[in-house]
C-alpha cells in the first residue's frame, strides 16, 4: 500500500464523515421544526380565543377542540399533531412490547409485522416460482416471447388492487387475496428481467457451451443462470419494492391484520402518534428489505 | 506430414449466403488439413474466415458444400473440435480453475474431482497461469484471458483444434510471447489447427501451409502456400531467428502482394474452385516484381501438388 492510496482512503472517510455529520443535521433541523411546530402555536389559539363568542367556544369544545388552552399543558399538542415527546412515548410503547395479542383490534406492532412479512414473503416466493422460469422459458425462445408479449403487455400496467375485488369474489378468502395481490404485482418484473437477462446472455459463452457439448440442463444452470443472475436480481429487488408498497394498501383493504390494517385502525382511532411511528416502522422495513437484495445482488455480480 | 495420405479434414465445396443478400459471401471453397498440420488462412475482413470457421466447429451451417473430418460430415459442435475465441470468451464469474475445469468435466463426466483438478492444473501450468489459476478474468490482463482461452481448448485433448484471430487484441510484446507457447504446444502435441490471422508475420512462423482468401463477395480459397521456413520438431521455429532467412521475405512478399493486390482482382468468383499450392521463392522463376495485371485466371504461380 502506498501513499497515494493511504491519503485517497483519508479523503473518502472524511467525505462520508461529512455526509454522515449533515444527515444527521437535517435530521435535527427536522425534529427541531417538527418540535417548533406542534408545541408553540398553543399562545395563539388563546389568543385567538378572545375573538370568538362563547358560542362559538363551546361548540369548539364540543368538537373535541378546547381554544382557551386551559385544559391541557403546553407540552400537548392543541392541533392534535403528536408533540415530539408523545412521539417518543408511542415509540417506547411499540418497541417495549411489539408482540402482545389482546383480541383482533389491538395487536402489538411486531406482531401486525410479522403478518405483513408473512403475506409479501409467500406472495413474492410463489410469484418468482413462476417469473424465473417462465421468463427463462421466454427469453430462451423467441416465439414464446413474441406470444406472450401482448398478455404482459396488457396485464402488467394493472395496477394490483384492482385484482382485489375479482380475487376476493374467486378465491371467497380475504388473506389468500391478499396474498394474491403480492403475487400478482411481483411477478411482472422479475418475468421480464429474467426474460431479458437471458435473452442477452453473450452468443459467445452459448457457443462455448456448444463446443463442449453441454447437455441442456447444464448450459440452463452452470451458464445462462450465473449470466443472467444479475439482470433476474435487479428484477426480484424491484419486485420486492412494489410488493411492499402494495402490502400496506392491500391490508387496508382487506383488513383483519397487519401493518396496513394497522394504520388503517389507528387512523379511524384518531391515533397519529400510532399512524406516525407505523409510517415510520414500514420505511425502516422495506428499507432492510431492499438492502438484503443488494447484498444478493453484489453476491451474484460479475466483472466483466 | 505426408500429403498423398488421406486428407484428416476436407472442405468441398463450401458456400454461405445470407438472408437478403444476393450474393455468396463465399462460394466453392475447397481445401484439406492432414493430421498433425497447423494451416492458417489469411484474408481481408468480409470475405468469410470467421464463418468457414464456425462452419468447421459446427457452429454454423454452409448453404452448400460439406465438411468432412475423418471421413465423418461435421453437422454440429463437437468435443473434437475445440475453439479458441477471438474474444477469449471466458466466463467472468467462474475463476481460472474453474473456467478450464468446466471444460474438462464437459468432456470426461465421470471425473472425479480431484482428476478434474489435477488436468486443469497441468493445462494451466503449459500456458505459464500456475500463479494465476485461482483468479477471475477480470483480474487478468488480456493476453492471460487468451492464453486462458487456449489453455480451455487445449484441455478437452481436441482432434483438432480452431483458432478464430486469437492475438488479434493483443500487444505486440505480449502477441509473440504466446505465439512461442502455442509453437511450443503445439509442437509437443502434433495438434492440428486451423488458424484465422490478419497477421502476415503471424502466418508465418506459425503456419505449415497458408491459405490465400480473395476477397468476397464469392470469395475462394484462392492460393495455398506451403510454408517452406524450416521448422525445428521439438520447438517449432524461432521467432528470434526467423527474420535473418532471405526466404523468409520471399514468402513474405508474396502474402503482402497477395493481399495488397492480388486478392482483391480475384473477387466475385475470378479465384480458382481448386487452389494451386505454391512455394513462394523455390521455384524456377522469380517473382514479378510487379503484381500481374488480374485476368479471369490470373494465377501466373507453377502448380506443384
Amino acid at each position: 500500500m502506498n501513499a497515494a492510496t493511504l491519503i485517497a482512503r483519508a479523503a473518502a472517510r472524511r467525505e462520508s464523515l461529512k455526509a454522515t455529520l449533515l444527515s444527521v443535521l437535517l435530521l435535527l433541523l427536522f425534529l427541531g421544526v417538527w418540535h417548533l411546530a406542534t408545541t408553540s402555536p398553543a399562545a395563539m389559539p388563546a389568543a385567538a380565543a378572545q375573538a370568538l363568542t362563547p358560542e362559538q367556544i363551546e361548540y369548539a369544545k364540543l368538537m373535541g377542540k378546547d381554544p382557551t388552552g386551559l385544559a391541557a399543558p403546553s407540552s400537548v399538542s392543541k392541533s392534535g399533531f403528536p408533540t415530539l415527546a408523545q412521539m417518543g412515548s408511542t415509540a417506547w410503547g411499540h418497541l417495549s412490547n411489539p408482540f402482545y395479542d389482546n383480541g383482533p383490534n389491538d395487536k402489538g406492532l411486531g406482531l401486525q409485522l410479522l403478518h405483513s412479512l408473512g403475506r409479501v414473503g409467500l406472495g413474492y416466493v410463489l410469484a418468482a416460482l413462476v417469473a424465473i422460469p417462465l421468463g427463462f422459458v421466454i427469453g430462451m425462445s423467441p416465439l414464446i416471447y413474441r406470444a406472450l408479449d401482448p398478455f404482459i403487455q396488457v396485464l402488467k400496467p394493472i395496477s394490483p388492487l384492482a385484482w382485489m375485488p375479482l380475487a376476493l369474489y374467486t378465491i371467497k378468502d380475504s388473506a389468500i387475496s391478499g396474498i394474491f395481490v403480492i403475487f400478482i404485482c411481483s411477478i411482472w418484473p422479475m418475468l421480464l428481467n429474467t426474460a431479458f437477462g437471458v435473452a442477452s446472455v453473450r452468443k459467445e459463452w452459448l457457443n462455448v457451451a456448444r463446443t463442449l457439448e453441454v447437455s441442456p440442463l447444464r448450459k440452463a444452470f452452470e451458464v445462462i443462470l450465473p449470466a443472467a443472475a444479475p439482470t433476474i436480481l435487479t428484477g426480484m429487488r424491484i419486485s420486492m419494492g412494489i410488493a411492499w408498497l402494495v402490502i400496506v394498501a392491500a391490508e387496508m383493504l382487506v383488513g383483519g391484520t397487519g401493518i396496513g390494517y394497522f394504520v388503517w385502525n389507528e387512523w379511524n382511532n384518531l391515533s397519529l402518534p400510532n399512524v406516525i411511528f407505523a409510517i415510520l416502522v414500514i420505511g425502516v422495513v422495506g428499507m432492510m428489505l431492499d438492502l438484503m437484495f443488494a447484498r444478493l445482488q453484489k453476491a451474484v455480480t460479475y466483472v466483466d | 506430414m505426408s500429403t498423398d495420405a488421406a486428407p484428416f479434414l476436407k472442405v468441398e465445396g463450401l458456400g454461405k449466403v445470407y438472408p437478403g443478400s444476393p450474393e455468396h459471401v463465399f462460394d466453392a471453397v475447397n481445401f484439406c488439413i492432414h493430421q498433425g498440420e497447423f494451416v492458417c488462412i489469411i484474408g481481408h475482413s468480409g470475405c468469410g474466415k470467421t464463418t468457414i470457421l464456425n462452419v468447421l466447429a459446427g457452429l454454423e451451417s454452409a448453404t452448400m458444400g460439406h465438411v468432412f473430418m475423418d471421413n465423418r460430415e461435421v453437422a454440429g459442435p463437437s468435443l473434437d473440435r475445440g475453439v479458441v475465441f477471438q474474444g477469449h470468451a471466458l466466463m467472468p464469474w467462474l475463476s481460472v480453475r474453474k473456467n478450464i475445469a468446466f471444460a474438462v468435466r464437459s468432456k470426461w463426466p465421470d471425473w472425479r474431482r480431484a482428476q478434474v483438478n489435477e488436468h486443469v492444473e497441468k493445462y494451466v501450468a503449459l500456458v505459464g497461469l500456475a500463479t494465476a489459476i485461482d483468479k477471475k478474468p477480470s483480474a487478468l490482463s488480456g493476453g492471460m484471458k487468451q492464453r486462458v482461452g487456449i489453455a480451455r481448448a487445449f484441455a478437452i485433448q481436441p482432434r483438432m483444434l480452431l483458432l478464430d484471430e486469437p492475438f488479434g487484441a493483443l500487444d505486440a510484446l505480449t502477441r509473440g510471447t504466446i505465439q512461442d507457447e502455442l509453437l511450443r504446444i503445439c509442437a509437443q502435441t502434433h495438434q492440428t489447427v486451423f488458424m484465422i490471422t490478419h497477421d502476415v508475420d503471424e502466418a508465418i512462423l506459425l503456419a505449415d501451409r497458408i491459405l490465400l482468401m480473395s476477397n468476397g463477395p464469392q470469395a475462394r480459397v484462392a492460393e495455398i502456400v506451403r510454408n517452406t521456413m524450416p521448422r525445428d520438431l521439438a520447438k517449432g521455429r524461432l521467432r528470434a531467428t526467423l527474420h535473418h532467412d532471405p526466404q523468409y521475405y520471399r514468402i513474405r512478399n508474396h502474402l503482402v502482394d497477395f493481399l495488397v493486390t492480388r486478392s482483391k482482382d480475384l473477387s466475385h468468383g475470378r479465384a480458382p474452385a481448386h487452389p494451386p499450392v505454391v512455394t513462394p521463392g523455390l521455384q524456377p522463376e522469380t517473382e514479378p516484381r510487379s503484381p500481374p495485371v488480374a485476368t479471369v485466371e490470373p494465377i501466373p504461380l507453377r502448380r506443384i501438388a
